[in-house]
């Protein structure tokens, strides 16, 4: 643990990446303490009030302002992470646990197994990804759970495409073949000899996946699918508030703000997460 | 006392794209328990396929065990079922592969390849395998045994993984090591360490070895007895000092023929086999070395040479001949 902190103060990336994903996972799990407005209370009276700090028109203080209904925004946006990250995180856990799964089955056995697996992939590719969740969010209906299946479904394909190129090409490795030469079986050398070998890039696809995820849920949620009001949703916020870009520009921009660096966080927590993770760059340290 | 291990009349074959290849033809030996056996022969003379073979470790299909026996300990091994071959590998019959920059597992740390076997088949606990592990590191002779445990494989040069190798290889103290191509990635300085290694290893724990390479000096340094595959066939089997000595195969005197001497006359032209190696799709019908053999009969292009006795030499020097390697070479130096 002390030297994961150690490595991390070496590089500015990480350490910004990863301070950025605290201060996110923080305010989304403190948001009922932090003294922050109720984010779902209108105040008609101070409709679209400007940030404080702009000098413009601003009854109350409102740190990034108030949305049309004089509502709260730094206070909505730090309750919409809380709905946000967690259905983006438990997609993303569901997807690669499923994916990586499949993807080292179907680069192990080969053949049949790995033809019709990958049959599946190919033709939900085919279809575009956001049809198919709306498709199925529209048949099911907007919960939480219905959320976190759709888009661990439109998730799990890339993990088990990358995965099984891995482990087709570590599988005539000779280590699996001495692996075998121990007695190691089947589920044995998947599990315990390949699995680690593919966590790097599975951990690589995450961090991309959970960007594209935030990103889709984002959409789904602008679309009128993802989280019903009046719970406060970035991707519901950025659809209110686009029609007021003229005259009150904060409703869309900080919503819109907050899922550029998360995003963003995430991505170069990752990036520098593979390189901490791979033994080889580590004694290098 | 029964022999370790008897292979009876072991053919494999493969089904490739191409044809049937023939990897290894009815071959047939016995090994005692304690002995070192060198098993020498050019690349694709089946000496590695017939090893993993034996315990289930070529890939099938393309793989074909078309016929055989291999009675190991008392039990026929080609009739175990996938199960009893996994209790067996590892812990029975041990291994050691060719290339230890490969052979290991990247990702994973030294302690934990090593202690694989032991909580496998034994069943140990982390901690009675870490003991073990050090236990193992410091036999092989890699100082600072507790600490290099936890390193990865790409911490350690060539010779110490090979000795990692070797490690796991003997870690469940294993009736029979077979050691493929153990040292032929190794520069010369860390082959000879090795092989000191084994020799000590031997001296120590008495296992049984198989000695798989393309190089005579390892056998000639190692072996008790030596065995020369060539197409998939035994062309000749003995006494290392008898088989180096008085080599009654043509193809174990070409090999001979063609390693170096230290020049005492000044320079010697290497003498070099003729011909190609064998092409293994088709039917193995003859002496597999006929076509590249200048003794070779008539009858060695059509009848195959089963493997017996060599005329008036020590006991167990067996060779596949019709022609008289003897009575050829004393011709041809009458004629020089």
């Amino acid at each position: 643990m002390k030297s994961f902190f150690l490595a991390l103060l070496k590089s500015r990336a990480g350490l910004f990446g990863f301070v950025l994903v605290l201060v996110f996972v923080l305010a989304a799990l403190l948001a009922p303490y932090l003294g922050l407005p109720v984010p779902t209370r209108s105040n008609l009276v101070a409709r679209m009030a400007a940030p404080t700090w702009t000098g413009l028109f601003s009854p109350g203080a409102h740190p990034l302002g108030t949305d049309e209904l004089g509502r709260d925004i730094l206070s909505r946006i730090v309750h919409g992470s809380r709905v946000t990250l967690t259905i983006a995180t438990a997609a993303v856990v569901l997807g690669g646990i499923v994916g990586t799964l499949l993807g080292i089955v179907a680069g192990y056995y080969r053949g049949m197994v790995d033809r019709v697996l990958m049959r599946i992939v190919d033709i939900q590719l085919a279809l575009p990804l956001m049809l198919l969740a709306l498709l199925v969010i529209a048949a099911l209906g907007p919960s939480t759970t219905n959320l976190v299946v759709v888009l661990a479904l439109t998730s799990w394909l890339r993990y088990a495409r990358i995965i099984r190129g891995q482990v087709l090409a570590l599988r005539e490795r000779e280590f699996v073949l001495s692996a075998h030469a121990i007695g190691a079986g089947t589920w044995r050398i998947m599990i315990k000899h390949l699995l680690p070998n593919v966590l790097t890039p599975a951990l690589v696809v995450a961090t991309l996946e959970l960007a594209r995820i935030i990103i889709m849920d984002a959409a789904l949620s602008f679309l009128g699918l993802g989280v019903q009001p009046p719970n406060p949703s970035w991707g519901r916020m950025l659809a209110d508030g686009r029609v007021y870009i003229s005259t009150a520009w904060w409703i869309v921009t900080f919503p819109g703000v907050a899922i550029l660096l998360t995003v963003l966080s995430v991505n170069l927590l990752g990036d520098w997460l593979r390189d901490y993770f791979d033994p080889k760059l580590r004694t290098m340290r | 006392m029964a022999p370790l291990l008897e292979v009876r009349n072991l053919t494999v074959a493969f089904d490739t794209p191409s044809g049937t290849v023939h990897a290894v033809n009815d071959v047939s030996y016995i090994l005692e328990e304690g002995e070192t056996l060198g098993i020498v022969g050019e690349s694709g003379s089946g000496k590695s396929v017939h090893a993993l073979s034996m315990v289930g470790l070529i890939a099938t299909p393309p793989g074909r065990i078309v016929s055989g026996q291999v009675i190991f300990n008392g039990r026929d091994l080609l009739t175990l079922s996938q199960r009893e071959l996994f209790d067996l590998r590892g812990k029975e019959i041990g291994f050691v592969f060719q290339d230890p920059m490969t052979s290991l597992n990247p990702v994973l740390t030294i302690e934990r390849q090593i202690a694989e076997p032991l909580r496998r088949h034994f069943g140990m606990s982390k901690s009675q395998a870490r003991a073990q592990v050090i236990e193992l590191l410091e036999l092989v002779g890699i100082p600072d045994a507790a600490r290099r445990a936890r390193q990865y494989p790409h911490e350690f040069s060539g010779g110490m993984r090979q000795r990692v190798m070797i490690a796991i290889g003997i870690s469940c103290n294993p009736k029979l090591l077979i050691a493929d191509e153990a040292t032929t990635a190794l520069d010369v300085t860390v082959q000879a360490q090795i092989l000191d290694l084994v020799r000590e290893l031997k001296r120590k724990i008495g296992t049984t070895v198989i000695w798989i390479t393309h190089d005579m000096g390892v056998v000639a340094g190692l072996a008790d007895t030596v065995q020369v595959m060539y197409g998939g066939r035994i062309m000749e089997r003995g006494p290392v000092r008898s088989v180096f000595h008085d080599p009654r195969s043509a193809y174990t005197w070409g090999l001979l023929k063609s390693l170096p001497h230290g020049g005492r006359r000044g320079i010697n032209r290497l003498y070099q086999i003729p011909g190609n190696p064998p092409d293994l799709t088709k039917e193995p019908v003859g002496d597999p070395f006929a076509p590249r053999n200048p003794f070779a009969t008539e009858r060695c292009k059509l009848e195959t040479p089963p493997l017996v006795d060599a005329a008036d030499s020590t006991p167990g020097h067996r060779v596949a001949a019709w022609y008289d390697l003897r009575a050829e070479l004393a011709r041809m130096e009458a004629q020089a």
